[in-house]
């Protein structure tokens, strides 16, 4: 059964007045539980509306957002336990920090669910070290820590909700490489001991590569592509046209394959190792 | 009335707002509202601008001139019960609101026609006598313009926390008020912190860029009176003169 489903979404900003916009323009895409969707786009393709849609902090113009089956806006006034149940963790995260302690600030989400102090402060734990929080670092104040520390406590407080989607709009912008490959690894382990869906919105084609089942392409407000992975960045042409690139390495094995390798588009290097050792062999084979 | 001198604009909106209150009787008051009509039809805004600025102080207008309307001597033109209302309070009541949307008027068409960055300059060059008394004009008047410049990015970022803070459940919109002052808390921390993040950062760049205070600085443009201004001054002056003629040969109409 989807955990998310979207008909007909469409988001106007200014709607009815002469400047309206319509960033997120007829939508309709199905998400099924414990998929890792990656969510990419140019900016300014409506990718952050579309996401905020989903978790009720924008009211759609028309069309529906269903979560488990069920409208979101069926009973506004119950619009919170929607946002508990589908996470969201914005764009630089770390600038939502506010208490005095880091664990106090993961309980924050879990404290206004109405959860028993002890309860919060136990998702907090398990959310601070899902990604890689220190326990000393948990009764700090969040301002001393490092900029990706505080973007791992931001996030905790999100993960410490618990919630059936995480929305994560681009978490690894402005991380050194390392820091990026380590907050995606956390991701992807969170997300396969979890169960729970996951939405990553990036503009690092890699970042999704390695990571996402899917892929949504967003161009102008529309879902032009909503495939899986591999099938998406096999068509680098498509993507290019409307201003995206496929990763390095699938861009290579592409070219290969054009220059009459019989290989298939690779997703990773190690994949694509994989796939050019056999031929390099039998090349060698033939040179004698 | 956009290429007048920002000093000149300044100028004589703070003449024509003491002259609102000088003018007491109908005759003076006639010819503030040519004045006015004057400076709004060379504005070249159009007249809706107006209305829309007028609108947020509609219920001051209506509310002052209604309790102004029970004030005043003269001869009583309606009773009832201990409520009178005299030929002088309704001159009062007019006055009072005339007064209040002139003085919105003047001021929008001001704003209107002069850009944050012509207006603070213009303030920088009108109080520097003010130097004299060691006020840091300069200081002031660059605060003025960060300032101005700061307030559609403070309120990008307070919506952005906002939704975030939404986002992690925080209740904004129900509970009593010290729930709701509560509740702003988490929005309040982060906006103040990055505030001063900004600061700090705008400060380190403006330092990189070797800025040191007022002491030898010149300017990119440099406003000048121009024959256009003269005429603006000599056609106010001329006005006001009138309003001062007006008050002495005619009876005031306020009691």
């Amino acid at each position: 059964m989807p955990v998310i489903e979207t008909k007909n979404l469409t988001f106007t900003y200014g709607a009815g007045t002469p400047f309206g916009k319509t960033a997120v323009n007829d939508i309709s895409i199905s998400i099924e539980r414990g998929e890792f969707i990656g969510l990419i786009g140019h900016t300014g393709s409506g990718k952050s509306t579309f996401i905020q849609t989903l978790n009720g902090l924008l009211r759609p113009t028309s069309g529906k957002v269903l979560l488990n089956g069920r409208d979101i806006w069926a009973e506004p006034k119950k619009i919170r336990a929607v946002r508990f149940k589908v996470g969201m963790v914005f764009q630089y995260p770390e600038n939502q920090l506010f208490e005095d302690t880091v664990l106090k600030d993961i309980c924050f989400g879990p404290g206004n669910m109405g959860l028993s102090a002890g309860e919060a402060e136990k998702r907090a734990l398990k959310a601070a070290k899902a990604v890689g929080l220190t326990d000393d670092m948990l009764p700090k104040s969040p301002f001393e820590l490092s900029g990706g520390e505080k973007r791992r406590a931001a996030i905790a407080g999100v993960m410490a909700m618990d919630p059936d989607v995480l929305i994560l709009d681009e978490p690894t912008a402005g991380l050194d490489p390392n820091g990026r490959d380590m907050l995606l690894k956390q991701l992807s382990d969170y997300h396969r001991v979890r169960r729970n869906t996951v939405i990553l919105v990036s503009h690092s084609m890699e970042d999704i590569a390695k990571a996402a089942d899917r892929v949504l392409v967003m161009d102008s407000g529309k879902a032009v592509m909503f495939d899986k992975t591999e099938k998406v960045f096999a068509n680098g042409g498509e993507l290019q046209k409307i201003g995206l690139r496929v990763p390095q390495i699938t861009e290579i094995t592409l070219r290969l394959r054009k220059d009459g390798y019989n290989i298939r588009p690779a997703l990773t290097v190690e994949q694509a190792v994989r796939e050019l050792l056999p031929v390099m062999k039998k090349r060698r084979a033939e040179n004698g | 009335m956009h290429r007048l001198d920002p000093r000149v604009k300044i100028s004589l909106t703070f003449l024509y707002i003491i002259f609102v209150f000088v003018a007491s009787n109908y005759q003076g008051i006639a010819v503030i509202a040519l004045l006015l009509s004057a400076v709004i039809m060379s504005s070249g805004i159009p007249f809706s601008q107006y209305l829309k600025s007028l609108k947020a102080i509609l219920f001051i207008v209506a509310f002052t001139s209604v309790l102004n309307l029970f004030y005043g001597s003269g001869k009583v033109v309606w009773q009832f019960k201990f409520m009178t209302i005299t030929e002088g309070g309704i001159s009062n009541a007019v006055f009072v609101a005339i007064r209040i949307v002139s003085l919105i008027l003047f001021s929008s068409a001001l704003t209107f026609t002069t850009s944050p960055t012509q207006l603070t300059d213009a303030m920088e060059r009108l109080m520097k006598p003010l130097k004299l008394f060691h006020v840091k004009v300069h200081e002031i008047a660059m605060m003025m313009t960060i300032a101005l410049r700061f307030i559609p990015t403070l309120l990008e970022e307070t919506d952005k926390i906002m939704n975030a803070q939404k986002a992690r459940g925080a209740d904004l919109e129900s509970g009593g008020i010290t729930q709701r002052i509560k509740s702003l808390i988490p929005i309040l921390i982060p906006l103040f912190i990055s505030s001063f993040r900004r600061a700090s950062d705008l400060a380190m760049a403006m330092e990189c860029r070797c800025y040191h205070g007022g002491e030898g600085r010149t300017k990119m443009k440099r406003l000048r009176i121009t024959g256009l201004d003269i005429w603006a001054v000599a056609f106010s002056a001329c006005l006001c003169c009138c309003v001062i003629i007006f008050k002495v040969r005619f009876p005031a109409a306020l009691r």
